[in-house]
């Protein structure tokens, strides 16, 4: 089995150029699904979605640590992009109810969370296509006076704070090296260059939570890494961070916990190191029966093998 | 072939009550189209609630200028608010469907004898312009010079009518360069991301349709002033000619919508007294002067498709946009 996963393992798997450190002492407790957390920002409690038949997210509770780095992961189909929906306001769940920073957030859009500090990313980048990049970074400004139809009318009572915000996305551009390209339409920037837009504007509002879905999708492993600098940087200036990610080697190297997903449920949770090991997890990425022949879906079946081989072989 | 006669009566558009009344309605659509991507199908709904409300309160109720102003602008309020409440939420093309439809309904509900004695029915309303020409401040007289010169009333109805354009411009450009604008734009771009970090998209949405529509609604009242107020002119084709307009002069932009309702006015009067002369003349002997009347639209219809195929951006629209159209 070593021979093989020796073979099967990438190249080089990106690593960030900083040693990440590692919050610990998280939770309370054993290391369970649903545990309870020392520090906990964001809530949930009996979340459920169904769509027809198919129940996508069943979630019975499940807290989020404040000032770490928290991986959702599971294979695909698991739920993890309808619980963010759900968790961000963007998607409205059939029942449960889920708090953030000590506020219920049952039924409030999407808008009034992300207000509330809690800005979310997308699995397909939205960038603002025919907007410059500037003015994509300063949509990202909270309170701002100039944003009310009469108000706008009357530049002086705005312009001070223009400049403010103005000074401020300048500042995240260069520390996202994109501030050469800040008179440029969105549209004309890389994929991994809107990734890291995303990120940056995300950032103008000054969040207590930021939540990414799947910030390596598409990125080549040169962004990759800045992209991985970029998460470390927002913990350390004092943000939680729960992300969404595939990229096994990501979340064994940034995260500081890890839930795992599988058809809707939460089946494990832990320190990356310790859950990888966890047999629900190995069950959810193989499948309950993945020792007998189904003889179909082979090829989702050898993705999720390579995926847990490469986790396995990360640990030695 | 009387080429100076041609000249002067298309010169004559250039600056006609018409011609601010489409420049209005279509700088209304790019508020909805090019800078918020709201799909409004219904801006004649919007221009009849204008010169009916305008008509209305003067002839039924005997309000004076401002008074029917405000009924005017409050019923295409009311209107906006109809419309997009249920229709905001959902998918863009679905407020074009409704819009369109909304818009029949109005001019049906003028058009029906139901209400004849208030809307006139099919026969329309006139003899409404008494209160307007007694707020004219220019003395009897005329007033301009070779194809603009003008009696006193349909000079004071042109200062208007282009002052209140003008305005209207000025207050578009001036919105969509500061914050709010920014939001607008961006919900064109994508609803999603604006929503995601904190700007509540539908009312953003509702504050653009109801703009707008207020536009499209004093540009209905100014479109009214020159004739009388009659439903057919309201119908959907009254909508398509000033989209046709916004695309010839560029879709999100200030001074696009204005210079081409000049254009497309310039144009229509241009070929219609061509042809008109033409078939006068037997240079046209297959065509008979009805049929002649017809066809300026099929050539103001070709000259707007070279526009669009040789400058999709509109005249005075962005050409590195184009590189990113989706």
């Amino acid at each position: 089995m070593s021979d093989n996963a020796v073979s099967a393992a990438p190249l080089e798997p990106p690593v960030p150029t900083q040693k990440p450190i590692k919050t610990t002492g998280l939770h309370i407790g054993e290391a369970e699904p649903g545990c309870r957390k020392v520090d906990p920002i964001l809530i949930a409690d009996g979340v459920r979605r169904t769509f027809g038949g198919l129940t996508a997210v069943d979630v019975d509770h499940v807290e989020v640590p404040r000032g770490a780095i928290t991986a959702l992961i599971g294979p695909n189909g698991a739920g993890k992009t309808t619980l963010f929906n759900l968790l961000t306001g963007f998607d409205k769940p059939d029942a449960g109810k889920w708090t953030f920073d000590g506020r219920s957030l049952a039924g409030v859009p999407a808008y009034r969370v992300a207000r509330m500090g809690q800005i979310r990313t997308f699995q397909l980048t939205k960038a603002l296509g025919l907007l410059t990049v500037m003015d994509n970074m300063l949509l990202g400004a909270k309170g701002q006076t100039g944003e009310n139809m009469f108000r706008a009318l009357m530049p002086f009572l705005w312009r001070n704070q223009e400049e403010e915000n103005r000074a401020k996305a300048l500042d995240l551009l260069t520390r996202f090296k994109l501030d050469t390209k800040k008179d440029d339409y969105a549209a004309s920037l890389s994929g991994g260059q809107r990734k890291l837009l995303e990120m940056a504007r995300a950032l103008m509002s000054d969040p207590t939570l930021v939540m990414l879905d799947e910030p390596m999708a598409g990125v080549n492993p040169a962004l990759t890494q800045s992209l991985l600098d970029h998460i470390l940087n927002l913990k350390s200036e004092g943000m939680t961070v729960l992300f969404v990610e595939h990229d096994m080697h990501m979340v064994r190297h940034i995260a500081d916990w890890v839930i795992v997903m599988a058809e809707g449920h939460v089946v494990a949770e832990g320190d990356p190191h310790e859950v990888m090991r966890n047999p629900a997890v190995i069950d959810a990425y193989l499948g309950q029966h993945h020792d007998e022949d189904l003889g179909e879906d082979q090829s989702a079946e050898a993705e999720n093998v390579s995926a847990i081989k490469e986790l396995l072989d990360d640990e030695r | 072939m009387d080429w100076g006669a041609i000249f002067g009566n298309a010169a004559v558009e250039l600056i006609s009550p018409t011609t601010a009344a489409y420049a209005l309605a279509a700088l209304g659509l790019a508020v909805h189209f090019g800078y918020t991507g709201l799909l409004n199908f219904g801006q004649a709904g919007f221009m009849a609630l204008g010169a009916y409300g305008y008509a209305i309160s003067i002839l039924t109720f005997g309000f004076p200028v401002w008074g029917a102003f405000l009924v005017g602008v409050g019923a295409s309020v009311i209107f906006a608010l109809i419309l997009g409440i249920p229709t905001l939420r959902l998918r863009a093309d679905y407020l074009a469907i409704v819009t369109i439809a909304a818009a029949e309904i109005v001019r049906l509900l003028f058009t029906t004898n139901t209400f004849a004695s208030v809307t006139g029915s099919a026969n329309g309303l006139s003899g409404y312009k008494n209160e307007f020409a007694a707020l004219n401040p220019l003395a009897e007289g005329s007033y301009g010079f070779g194809p603009f010169e003008n009696n006193a009333y349909d000079t004071w109805l042109r200062i208007v009518a282009w002052s209140i354009v003008i305005l209207a411009a000025l207050f578009v450009w001036q919105i969509m360069r500061s914050p709010w604008g920014r939001v607008i734009k961006g919900i064109r771009e994508d609803e999603d991301a604006v929503r995601a970090l904190g700007k509540n998209v539908y009312a953003y949405k509702m504050q653009s349709l109801i703009f707008g529509g207020v536009l499209g609604t004093i540009a209905g009242m100014i479109f009214a002033l020159p004739r009388a107020v009659v439903p057919s002119n309201y119908q959907t084709t009254l909508t398509f000619f000033i989209y046709a307009i916004l695309l010839l002069g560029g879709a999100a932009t200030v001074l696009g919508p204005i210079i081409g309702s000049m254009i497309f006015w310039v144009l229509l009067s241009f070929f219609s007294g061509f042809i008109a002369r033409a078939v006068e003349a037997g240079w046209l002997p297959f065509m008979t002067s009805i049929q002649g009347g017809q066809l300026r639209f099929i050539l103001v219809g070709v000259a707007i498709m070279l526009i669009v195929i040789f400058r999709p951006q509109g005249i005075f629209g962005n050409k590195k946009e184009l590189a990113f159209v989706r």
